[in-house]
């Protein structure tokens, strides 16, 4: 049985609304809530990049590794376009900046105060262009490849990203090695949902169109794609620059969120770490993705912490608990997750309200006999 | 540059160049015979380096090298057996992924056990010896290290061609299910593969890190990546091709780093790969395949 | 040279020593169903990946509708190896990929049945309706192309209810029964709304009764949907029932060619399909 459809809208609007008013409410008190805060806006901005990923590996089938070198993209543009020109001096102290950058953002500085307004979003939004033509030009030579040959040369083009952005020629304008920092955050972390919910919003419905079922067909079997008249190089080219604007827009939103950055923050563990969210996730489940990234940042960063503080009970240190155990703990489980619950969270489902009514039903269900035998 | 330092830099290069194509060849064969790509086997060369820093901390060293390999062996077909019999008609992806998964575990153990602290590799006091022949002085294993590669690997050759597990590796490596069907057993052959790809790795990391001194948890990443594109290099599937493939993103390597180019010497790796897979996908020596429709 | 839908001229395959196809001629004209016959191995498969821009073939030319859409000529290494005839007949070099020939109105099946696994039978039809769509990325994410996509579904619906198919189209592709996965092959090759339909051993693994109703389904949608029809196919029934003309391929060569009694007929086909009698041999 199906529900509404303005029923399953108006489900969604509470929801909406409900995750608004927690938002606000936890933001009260930033003192008391800081790691709350933060899990929820580190999570969600992983969240962005996990669906990207997903985007390209679960739905194109295109297993891609460059996910950090295309945050790094984003990342970098955004900061060098938000750092305020009081700050340059002192954040590029060892190099100086580009004269001409500098000049640049002078000029956008005297701009109305509209433009200040939309400016970080503008900014998010170059370093997502930026990242999507890196994306283009890769792809040219690099979307040609098999499977796992296209993961090696993405995950280099990664490392050869990173190391252009580290390089001593690149210092008047990436600082090189010393890195980004001072770069301003957004004032609310409901903000920081919006964009997100819109960034994954727009991959949703574009999943869900007619490219997103060419992009799917892809995925099932390439040949027989191309005998439907899909052009395959057009399509992987469309799914990963699209993937790519994505993961740098999220790129950039780290960025803001962390207010510092190295070319070393873009490293391979990172993509690591997302593709674990998707896998856990389900590959091919934009839900299992968001749900996968909250789940993972919050008990990487929060929930197992306790595995690193040694820990004693009734006087006994027990020897295992001390830095570095959360890690091992949690990269156990991700093993176990690969190796015994393959399809991870969701498999390739989505959640929807019928879903879960369907659940709530069977579960009542269930409950039901079981009472009348205890009577 | 001087006469001299030039064939010092070179003496570098080729001793790299040689650990490298002994890791090159564990990713070649596991590719040859799984269609895998073995993320972690860096990680396995990189824990080969910790196994010989403990047995070094209470035997001497004939001993603890031969620790060092049984350790690394062992580690090897373990993680085959635990981590990718099980998905052995899973979709490639999801073997890939758990070759991801391993090796963010083994990274995260080391860690842990370890710290994340650069932890000093020993010194065997022979390789260590100082040679200086006219202006060039190398230390011991920077000369044995092309030349215990180019021994190994024709042992590896030999085995591979004249012995019977040699053919059965061969043969599973052309085709996997008919292999299978003319009663080779299939799990035998990848458990040697790992072996000898474990075993070179463990030589080739003694030989690695005696020349760099400090060991990582993160120390097997990028040797690692640069080793695999050796391979597809020199074409996947060829241990001639993953010999050569090493020996020439060492020297390359070097070279960068002596002409002042150091942050891009990693990346010039990869512009390698991708310039091969471009002009040449099926790499040096490699074997061309049709899609079958 | 009259309205032919098809023309091969001179088609040679030649992958490293082997010459898979050779020096393959025909043409199919408006409304027919011809049949590829030969025994396995003869490059039957091949001729079609060619026709389809699947493989460039090495040598010779592909009109459709009398337009030259694929023409070759040995080049490189090739022209050392080169093994087929005539090899200075195709000075120019024209080759598509399979998505712009399916664009012109080719359609296929595979002989192993290819189909989107782990979609439904809806989604597998729809697929093939893509490439007819006039959305962009955008206009398509921000569905200002409902219009269009509502069509498309119905379409899809409406070939799906014609081919006996509606009650499957929420099941997985993978789970249907074998007959039905070729049903569905079919249906999917028709969404691309072709002219020329190409079908790769339709009836394999069928037994005589599933044989049978295929055969009066291919006629059905030949006749429905306006179709040229160009089939390979091992069931001899089914090919003598339904061809108006046959061609035979025996190691890459044409051996005969003609109506199916000509060809029942023909002693050669007789002798590349059952072998020459032991006697005769020495």
């Amino acid at each position: 049985m199906m529900m509404k459809k303005s029923m399953r809208i108006l489900l969604s609007g509470f929801l909406v609304l409900l995750v608004a008013v927690f938002l606000l409410m936890v933001e009260q008190d930033k003192a008391q809530n800081g790691m709350l805060l933060s899990v929820l806006e580190k999570g969600v901005i992983l969240a962005v990049v996990a669906v990207a990923m997903n985007l390209l590996n679960g739905f194109t089938g295109l297993f891609s590794l460059g996910q950090a070198g295309f945050m790094a993209i984003g990342a970098y543009t955004t900061a060098i376009l938000l750092i305020p020109v009081d700050a340059v001096d002192s954040v590029y102290y060892m190099n100086g900046i580009n004269p001409g950058i500098k000049a640049f953002k002078t000029l956008l500085e005297s701009a109305p105060g509209a433009v200040q307004m939309a400016y970080p979003y503008l900014a998010l939004i170059v370093g997502g262009l930026m990242g999507a033509l890196f994306a283009a030009l890769i792809g040219i030579p690099v979307l040609r490849l098999k499977s796992d040959y296209l993961a090696v040369a993405t995950l280099g083009f990664s490392e050869i990203i990173r190391a252009i952005l580290s390089s001593p020629q690149m210092d008047t304008i990436t600082n090189g090695s010393y890195g980004l920092n001072k770069i301003p955050g957004f004032s609310s972390i409901l903000i920081t949902f919006i964009i997100a919910g819109v960034c994954i919003g727009l991959m949703a419905l574009l999943i869900r169109s007619t490219y997103g079922r060419a992009f799917k067909a892809i995925r099932e079997d390439e040949i027989a794609a191309e005998a439907m008249g899909i052009n395959l190089f057009r399509h992987k080219e469309l799914s990963f620059v699209v993937s790519s604007f994505f993961t740098a827009i999220a790129g950039g939103m780290l960025a803001m969120f962390m207010r510092s950055i190295e070319a070393k923050t873009f490293s391979i563990t990172l993509t690591y770490d997302i593709l674990l969210i998707v896998v856990i996730g389900g590959l091919g489940s934009i839900t299992g993705s968001v749900i996968g990234a909250l789940l993972v940042t919050a008990s990487k960063e929060w929930w197992l912490r306790f595995f690193d503080t040694p820990l004693s009970i009734g006087g006994i240190s027990i020897p295992l608990f001390r830095p570095g155990f959360r890690m091992v703990v949690f990269s156990v489980l991700l093993m176990v997750v690969v190796l015994f619950y393959r399809r991870g969270l969701m498999g390739d489902r989505e959640f929807s309200w019928d879903g879960l009514y369907g659940l709530i039903k069977r579960l009542i269900k269930r409950q039901r006999p079981s009472k009348g035998g205890a009577a | 540059m001087s006469f001299s330092t030039l064939i010092q830099h070179c003496l570098t290069g080729i001793s790299l160049g040689g650990a490298y194509a002994l890791i090159a060849i564990g990713y070649t064969m596991v590719y040859g015979i799984l269609r895998l790509i073995n993320f972690a086997h860096g990680e396995i060369f990189m824990m080969a380096g910790y196994f010989m820093i403990f047995s070094m901390a209470s035997f001497p060293w004939p001993i603890s090298v031969t620790i060092t390999i049984a350790g690394t062996i062992l580690l090897g077909v373990a993680i085959e057996r635990a981590a990718y019999k099980p998905l052995r008609s899973a979709p490639r992806m999801s073997i890939m992924i758990s070759a991801i998964g391993v090796s963010y575990l083994l990274q995260n153990l080391a860690t842990y056990l370890f710290s994340a602290l650069p932890q000093s590799y020993p010194e065997i006091p022979i390789l260590k010896k100082i040679f200086q022949i006219g202006a060039v002085s190398a230390s011991l294993v920077t000369f044995i290290t092309p030349v215990l590669t180019i021994l190994l690997v024709y042992a590896l050759v030999m085995l591979i061609n004249h012995s019977k597990i040699g053919m059965a590796m061969r043969a599973v490596s052309k085709d996997f299910e008919t292999s299978a069907l003319m009663g080779i057993k299939i799990n035998n052959v990848i458990s040697m593969t790992f072996v000898i790809g474990s075993f070179l790795a463990a030589v080739g990391s003694i030989l690695y890190f005696t020349d760099r001194m400090s060991v990582t948890p993160f120390s097997g990443t990028l040797p690692g990546l640069k080793c695999f594109v050796a391979a597809v290099f020199g074409g996947i599937g060829s241990i001639p091709g993953a010999v050569v493939g090493g020996f020439v993103i060492g020297v390359c390597e070097t070279a960068l780093v002596a002409l002042g180019y150091s942050t891009f010497s990693d990346a010039f790796t990869f512009v390698l790969l991708i310039v091969m897979l471009l002009f040449r996908p099926t790499g040096l020596f490699g074997e061309k395949n049709i899609d079958k429709v | 040279m009259g309205n032919h839908v098809l023309r091969l001229e001179n088609l040679t395959m030649q992958f490293g020593g082997v010459v898979a196809v050779n020096d393959l001629s025909l043409h199919i004209d408006e409304g027919e169903i011809v049949a590829l016959i030969g025994p396995n191995g003869a490059g039957k498969t091949t001729a079609f990946n060619m026709i389809t821009g699947v493989y460039a073939p090495t040598n010779g030319a592909i009109y459709f509708h009398d337009e030259m859409i694929v023409s070759n000529h040995p080049q490189g290494k090739m022209r050392q190896n080169y093994q087929g005839s005539h090899p200075e007949k195709f000075p120019q070099v024209l080759v598509k990929t399979p998505d712009q020939i399916t664009k012109l109105g080719v359609a296929r099946t595979f002989q192993n049945i290819r189909l989107f696994k782990s979609l439904s039978v809806f989604e597998n039809v729809l697929i093939a309706k893509h490439m007819h769509s006039h959305a962009n990325v955008f206009s398509a994410t921000f569905r200002l192309n409902a219009r269009e996509e509502r069509q498309q579904r119905q379409e899809t619906m409406e070939l799906l209810r014609i081919l006996g198919l509606e009650n499957l189209k929420d099941e997985v592709a993978s789970s249907l029964p074998y007959g039905q996965q070729r049903r569905l092959e079919i249906a999917r090759a028709l969404a691309t709304q072709p002219t020329l339909l190409l079908l790769d051993e339709p009836a394999a693994g069928m037994n005589p009764q599933e044989t049978d109703e295929l055969t009066a389904f291919i006629r059905q949608i030949q006749k429905d949907f306006h179709l040229t029809v160009f089939i390979i196919e091992h069931h001899m029934d089914l090919v003598m029932e339904i061809s108006n003309r046959i061609y035979v391929l025996d190691f890459g060569q044409t051996i005969a060619q003609g109506t199916p009694e000509e060809i029942q007929n023909n002693p050669r086909v007789v002798e590349a399909y059952l072998g020459v009698p032991e006697d005769a041999e020495d």
